[in-house]
């Protein structure tokens, strides 16, 4: 997930996924997330703000079409967790988070569409742990494109991409951009 | 209160009339907040962005666990020159769950007993470093006064009978919160209104977001200026409770202090008599409506027992939303570590409520 919304410009490289490749992504995901976790009962999906929560809806949808179960859905706003607050210029907007069932016992997927330094992961943790104790936390994201900062490592990955520190993953999503495709495009001065 | 990209951004008259809006209205209200001293020179629009923001906070109150580490290695001096138990408490209470440390001034034990000037008094204070000062002075203009000599940002608790912007924005939530929304409802104030700088901010407050206002209370304190004070032809004046009373959605009721109480010549009887908020006069309320009371409540004088612990009552509503009121505003005001823009409209704008208001009249030609 990107932190800042900040107006820099960029040119689009190229198309990562399509509509269709996007889709054919989370149906597998989430068939992992079911077969690895031996079904879904003890589940709750948890998607991080902002395109994590789309994503995160998408999956259980998945999952009901698979398993016949509805997984219960949470929302995740870590901005309040951020390391990087004291460096930031523009006034962030806080969102609530919402999660709808006791933490306690269960096992989280926390799930996210980019994973990049691994820092939004280590805020969203921390924010899940004043929540409750989670049994466990398993991360799965559309897209890894390397360059952690932390040991921080995704359980169920869309897919991976090898990117230069000028290029931008840009994941958009129907609910939120009004489009429906990855594009990796770069940063110029 | 005022923005760093102040008022004259001409980008805002256009994004004003777009209706489509939140996402234009979000991005011009991210201008950051540089003090929080009145709610007079607030738009509807920045109020309403305070409101949002304290959403997240009401939840951490929920929590298990209710400590953030956001303020982590910040300190939020209280300086309340002022007594005050629940303002002074609320604040702590806020910076402590957003992970910041507090340091105490009390009027007891302060040194302007001993004949120390607010000025020196606060720049010893400043020294100290602090990353932000609540403040509480039972003179109006106070709190300017202080911006206006500090570089750090100040928040106003109450000063003199002017305004007490947090006791406002957190009534306003708490509205919200049961009624939904703000716009339409009629909401009546009773009490002593004239000495009441919770009255001020809640009317100056209540009457941007479209609440019309009904003011009710002896003579003497409800004086005809007041219907002035805020947009004309949302404020009226009624002096009989129970004509005040009539088809309001809200019923905020006041401390009526006693000493007030008296220095002219109305005794506590006949003020309980004519303007007690009673079970049976707020039945002439819509049916629901909200009773509210800022605190300290004198049970038996401004409201009857049974109505302060009745279902409408929403008095420790007010208190829980205090403190998500107050993370929001020092969230806002201290959490992030871009420097500010210093902006001339926006210094101007610290500078006193008159100041400040000649030049939103600029701004808005």
């Amino acid at each position: 997930m990107c932190y800042d919304v900040c107006p820099m410009r960029v040119v689009e490289k190229s198309q990562l996924m399509s509509a269709t490749e996007i889709d054919r992504t989370l149906q597998r995901v989430a068939h992992e997330i079911v077969e690895r976790s031996g079904g879904t009962s003890n589940l709750i999906l948890i998607g991080i703000r902002r395109r994590g929560v789309p994503l995160s809806k998408r999956i259980a949808h998945a999952m009901r079409e698979i398993d016949g179960v509805e997984v219960p859905v949470g929302t995740l706003d870590i901005t309040l967790y951020r390391d990087d607050l004291s460096t930031v210029a523009t006034q962030p907007v806080l969102q609530s988070s919402d999660i709808p069932v006791s933490t306690d016992g269960k096992d989280l997927i926390l799930i996210d569409d980019v994973l990049y330094t691994g820092r939004t992961v280590r805020a969203a943790m921390n924010a899940l742990f004043d929540l409750g104790r989670p049994r466990s936390v398993r991360l799965c994201v559309l897209i890894d494109r390397g360059h952690r900062e932390l040991p921080i490592e995704a359980s169920f990955i869309g897919r991976m991409v090898q990117t230069s520190d000028n290029e931008i993953i840009e994941v958009r999503l129907r609910e939120v951009d009004n489009e429906e495709r990855v594009m990796l495009v770069e940063r110029v001065e | 209160m005022s923005f760093a990209a102040a008022a004259a951004n001409p980008m805002q008259a256009s994004q004003r009339s777009s209706a489509e809006g939140e996402t234009k209205q979000r991005l011009r209200v991210l201008d950051r907040f540089r003090h929080m001293l009145s709610i007079e020179p607030l738009t509807a629009e920045q109020i309403t962005f305070i409101l949002d923001q304290a959403a997240p906070f009401q939840e951490i109150q929920r929590h298990p666990l209710k400590k953030l580490a956001t303020l982590r290695g910040k300190t939020v001096a209280l300086a309340f020159f002022e007594a005050s138990t629940r303002t002074r408490i609320s604040f702590g209470t806020a910076a402590s769950r957003l992970g910041a440390d507090t340091m105490n001034l009390q009027a007891e034990s302060s040194s302007l007993k001993k004949g120390e000037s607010l000025l020196d008094t606060v720049h010893t204070l400043d020294a100290m470093k602090p990353d932000c000062i609540a403040m509480r002075h039972s003179s109006s203009g106070a709190a300017d006064f202080v911006a206006r000599h500090l570089q750090i940002p100040v928040i106003n608790a109450g000063d003199g009978t002017h305004e007490h912007p947090t006791q406002a924005l957190l009534d306003a939530l708490t509205v919200r919160d049961r009624t939904g929304k703000l716009d339409g409802l009629k909401v009546t104030i009773l009490g002593d209104i004239l000495h009441s700088r919770v009255a001020r901010s809640n009317i100056h407050l209540l009457t941007k977001l479209g609440c019309e206002i009904t003011l009710c209370g002896p003579a003497m304190w409800v004086p005809r200026e007041l219907e002035q004070i805020a947009s004309a032809g949302r404020i009226r004046r009624v002096s009989r409770i129970e004509n005040a009373l009539e088809g309001a959605d809200v019923v905020m009721t006041l401390r009526v202090q006693q000493e007030r109480l008296n220095e002219p010549s109305l005794p506590a009887d006949e003020y309980i008599l004519l303007y007690q908020l009673t079970p049976e006069r707020l039945k002439l309320a819509k049916p629901g409506a909200l009773v509210l009371h800022p605190g300290p409540m004198i049970r038996g004088l401004e409201i009857d027992p049974a109505v302060a612990d009745g279902e409408q009552s929403c008095v420790l509503e007010q208190v829980t939303n205090g403190i998500a009121i107050r993370m929001a505003l020092l969230f806002l005001l201290i959490g992030t570590g871009g420097e500010s823009v210093q902006t001339s409209p926006a210094d101007a704008q610290a500078m006193g409520a008159t100041e400040a208001k000649r030049e939103s009249m600029h701004a808005a030609d």
